[in-house]
């Protein structure tokens, strides 16, 4: 129940330039994910918001209200900011027990011990948890820790919750049960939420929009469908997607508003409804095609305007079978729900919507044409 | 890359400026507890320095010249006058000697009885790793006590028990540099043994078994790997054994002045009691200057690494060395050695304090409770000190150490904490790093020098009589005591805060808790059992001191340990005895207290 605007937020530790002019409006309701690489400067944009580091340079308003202005070195405390934060490490306090682990910020706001009671025991049921309230985190499992540190999180039913990698310590299988929770969490409670995380499965899966980092500065933002199908350049484009994106390198050249590429797959034209801001150079100009390996389908038998190909590998993983095929001397990888059972230099013929494709500069890295 | 720009100065930035710095009272902390670092440390030793260069009364006969004014005079007497040679040269030279042949022997000592015990099949371990560690608990000042109990020669008024049993002893093996070395090598051998093994422990087994693989013998692996590895250890011990036992006061004191065997740290400690405090301070100096060379020496050579610590890995198990037919005489050699050089000559001395006449055999009637509980006989002309149980100066003694061992230790402790806390949380900050390096300061000095500084500081009132002279008060005892301990406490609280991850203290000021509430229910409560294992080590230490206090104590303040000191100078040595075994019931006491009850690893202290 919180907006949260960033605004030309620089964070320096020493010489070193961690937060490069970041600007980020986050809206109220959102489950607003920053995604990145390990270093890239999302913990720290985090922590910047939570207050527990100083940026250098900028100005943050909550709800309109400036929280941060680093020209004045105006910067409101912490507890002051109404929010709240999910360590990745927990940050459990071991000698008091998880009921007082949740009480403890109700106690300092001095609530009435009924109503503490209350709080407590409801973020610990939320939780599915309240039968540990007795217990210390030393005697608790990974995840149960988690539990608890999220509803301590919660128990002051914070305008703005703050997660910094969370299911990071979590075995695979209690991570995707998490992220169903978190989830339905946000769902329940609609408040703001800001995640950070270096996978992008967990952050495609969960937000309404992602925030994707590059080296301290914002490269895209936008909804998860949008970023996963036209990521803005070739770096982001690299990041989304599991498997990797397809690149497959092309000529371009700009004819009458229209995009003529060339390339291994064939030849492509695309009308100018699909371009994007980007300028798009004159002459020839190298590209690069963007195709993700679910859009690689795959036939036995030839069919108009498919493409031959040879099949290099073929890993059938149960509910899907990864297939590298080669295409002159383009390699490529297909994804394919179910088993398939292709053989080692056997010919296909794949079947390629060009409107599913991204058009990079090569040069630039950005993207010009959108796949629809 | 740009560094960012500087900001301009608007009423309200500075406004909120000064605010952000003031409300916070950590920044507080951190300021008073600079200015008090800088005025414990850093100011006694300026003051010291410059009494060095200024001219005092007693000087005035032979130097032109008023109070007050700058002179060479007394560096000048040190180094360049005709008694130079009496009052520097030879003492250094002593000093050096001893230094350099207790190192040369302690440390190999020490090292091959880690290595006997961490890497063969020794039996009986348990046993002689108790005969090793438990006289490293011993203070230093009290084995010289027992040696003498078991050397002593006619040269002391009374025999000791060899020449009791009719062994003429020589006084070159009773006193002077030989019994010197050998009662420093048997107390600082432990240091070495106790550096060793645990750098040894450290060695990942894997790099040894991968020697093995390639086809190395065992002394080759010893030679070539496991050796090198514990180098680092080895030379820290070294240059340890050498800088404590050239500063060493209380041994020296002991075994040499009676026959007029000075080292630098006896003649300093001579000249300040003949009022040649200049002279004193300066040789002082010398001292610190020496101490802490090798120190800068020790961390130069072996850098910050201490020794090559595993990090991850699986080597710990590793199969002892087999010492075949060597084992039981091996075993048998060690347990006499150490039964000889520490139970034997400990037992010796307690003995002597139920003796009538010391050196004359242990037949009943030479056996008497005197020392302990007799009353001084009226018409005795020749005894006027009773039983140290009904002694008044005992009495007093004993309530002024366990004054001073509780008082100080528990400052010191709370201190440790939070030097330990801001060295801690300002990891990498000039505040932190400055905190540690000041702290650091009075770990350079040996003890003696130290008390020195202190002696030079508060001898006199300062800032016009704000700060009153403190000499013959017990706070200056006190405050010398708690100075000394802090770079231990310190240590000891850093390591116990590392433990409390800042994300702990984070967590709860998002919470909303300010400054107090965090100290008071996060970080005090998580500190505790640190705090206590470390207070416990603090309060033995400061119990057994005496190079610390020795140039401060007044005829009220006299403690246990300065007590067995003049008593042995006083050619009493049954009274110095009794009072010595009463520290040392205490000390180990104490000790075994805090193993048992608050987990206290004797190898983390520096005794």
């Amino acid at each position: 129940m919180s907006k949260i605007e960033l605004i030309n937020i620089d964070k320096f530790y020493g010489d070193n330039h961690v937060l490069k002019n970041i600007n980020l409006v986050i809206e109220d309701g959102d489950f607003m994910t920053l995604l990145g690489p390990s270093g890239c400067g999302k913990t720290t944009t985090l922590r910047v918001i939570a207050g527990l580091e100083k940026p250098q340079n900028g100005r943050m308003l909550i709800d309109g209200r400036e929280v941060i202005n680093c020209d004045d070195a105006y910067y409101e405390e912490p507890s002051k900011r109404g929010l709240n934060l999910v360590f990745q490490s927990y940050a459990l306090w071991p000698h008091m027990t998880v009921y007082k682990n949740v009480a403890f910020g109700l106690k300092i706001k001095k609530l009435p011990a009924q109503e503490i009671d209350e709080r407590v025991m409801n973020a610990l049921r939320l939780m599915r948890i309240h039968e540990l309230c007795d217990r210390y985190p030393n005697e608790l499992s990974g995840g149960q820790q988690q539990r608890v540190a999220i509803a301590r999180a919660i128990a002051s039913n914070p305008k703005l919750l703050l997660l910094d990698e969370p299911l990071s310590n979590l075995d695979a299988k209690l991570r995707i049960d998490m992220r169903s929770e978190l989830k339905r969490l946000h769902n329940e409670m609609g408040t703001t939420i800001i995640y950070v995380t270096h996978d992008q499965v967990e952050a495609l899966t969960m937000s309404t929009k992602i925030a994707l980092f590059k080296e301290g500065s914002l490269a895209q933002v936008a909804p998860p469908m949008e970023l996963y199908m036209n990521p803005v350049d070739l770096q982001a484009a690299d990041f989304i997607g599991n498997p990797r994106i397809n690149f497959i390198p092309a000529t371009g050249r700009l004819e009458d508003h229209r995009l003529h590429v060339d390339s291994d797959l064939g030849s492509f034209v695309f009308g100018s409804e699909h371009f994007t801001q980007e300028p798009i150079p004159d002459g020839k100009f190298p590209c690069v095609i963007g195709l993700r390996p679910e859009q690689v389908n795959i036939e036995e038998q030839p069919s108009a305007g498919a493409i031959e190909a040879k099949v290099y590998a073929s890993m059938p993983a149960g509910s899907e079978t990864l297939v590298t095929l080669v295409v002159d001397k383009q390699e490529l990888l297909a994804k394919q729900i179910g088993l398939a059972d292709y053989h080692i230099n056997q010919t296909v013929y794949l079947n390629i919507d060009p409107n599913k494709m991204n058009i990079y500069d090569e040069k630039s890295t950005r993207l010009i044409k959108l796949a629809v | 890359m740009r560094r960012p720009a500087r900001k301009p100065l608007t009423g309200k930035r500075l406004r909120n400026l000064i605010l952000n710095v003031v409300t916070n009272p950590f920044n507080m902390i951190v300021l008073i507890s600079l200015i008090l670092l800088i005025c414990l440390i850093i100011i006694p030793l300026l003051q010291m320095i410059q009494t060095t260069f200024t001219l005092a009364q007693s000087e005035l006969r032979r130097v032109n010249g008023k109070v007050g004014d700058f002179t060479l005079y007394y560096w000048k007497q040190l180094f360049a006058s005709n008694l130079s040679s009496a009052l520097l040269w030879q003492p250094l030279r002593n000093s050096l000697l001893i230094g350099i042949i207790t190192s040369a022997i302690s440390v190999p000592l020490g090292a091959l009885l880690a290595w006997l015990m961490v890497r063969t099949d020794l039996p009986c371990k348990d046993l002689i790793g108790m005969l090793i560690i438990i006289p490293y608990m011993i203070p230093s000042w009290c084995k010289s006590m027992s040696w003498l109990a078991v050397f002593r020669n006619e040269r002391s008024g009374t025999p000791g028990f060899l020449q009791g049993l009719g062994l003429p002893i020589p006084d070159w093996l009773a006193y002077g540099p030989v019994a010197i070395i050998l009662v420093m090598t048997l107390h600082y051998y432990a240091f070495s043994y106790i550096m060793v093994s645990s750098s040894l422990r450290s060695v990942n087994s894997e790099l040894e078994e991968m020697g093995e693989i390639q086809g190395a013998n065992k002394i080759q692996i010893l030679r070539y790997i496991t050796l090198p590895l514990v180098t680092p250890a080895i030379l820290s011990a070294t240059i340890m054994t050498l800088s404590k036992s050239v500063g060493s006061f209380g041994v020296a004191a002991n075994l040499g002045m009676r026959i007029g065997y000075f080292t630098l740290a006896t003649k300093m400690h001579d000249a300040i009691n003949n009022r040649q405090a200049g002279l004193g301070y300066a040789m002082a100096l010398l001292l610190i200057v020496m101490a802490s060379g090798t120190i800068f020496a020790n961390q130069r050579v072996v850098g910050t690494r201490k020794s090559y610590e595993t990090v991850g890995g699986k080597g710990t198990r590793r199969t002892p060395m087999s010492l075949g037919k060597a084992k039981i005489p091996l075993l048998v050699f060690l347990a006499v050695f150490l039964l000889l050089a520490m139970v034997v000559p400990m037992l010796i001395l307690v003995m002597e304090t139920f003796q009538v006449s010391t050196g004359r055999g242990y037949r009943l009637d030479n056996l008497t409770l005197y020392n302990w509980i007799g009353e001084v006989d009226p018409n005795s002309r020749t005894n006027h000190t009773p039983g140290i149980f009904r002694n008044p100066v005992f009495i007093n003694a004993l309530w002024n150490t366990v004054k001073l061992t509780i008082i100080s230790s528990i400052i010191t402790a709370f201190s440790g904490q939070f030097l330990g806390y801001i060295s801690s949380r300002g990891r990498g900050k000039w505040y932190g790093k400055t905190t540690e390096q000041l702290v650091f300061v009075p770990y350079l000095m040996p003890s003696i020098a130290f008390s020195a500084i202190y002696l030079s500081m508060w001898s006199v009132p300062h800032l016009k009589g704000i700060v009153p002279s403190l000499y013959g008060t017990f706070t200056v005892l006190v405050l010398t005591s708690v100075v000394k301990h802090f770079p231990f406490a310190s240590r000891a609280g850093t390591a116990n805060m590392l433990q409390i991850g800042v994300e702990l203290e984070e967590a709860a000021d998002i919470a909303g808790a300010s400054f107090w509430r965090r100290m008071g229910n996060i970080v005090i409560p998580l500190a505790k059992q640190g705090f206590i294992s470390g207070f416990m080590l603090v309060f033995i230490s400061i119990a057994k001191e005496l190079d610390l206090i020795i140039l401060l104590i007044t005829p009220q303040n006299r403690t246990l340990s300065y007590l067995a000191y003049t008593y042995n100078k006083d050619a009493l040595p049954q009274m110095a005895d009794a009072v010595s075994v009463c520290v040392l019931a205490f000390v180990l006491l104490s000790y075994w207290i805090a193993y048992k009850f608050f987990g206290a690893d004797i190898g983390k202290s520096w005794g």
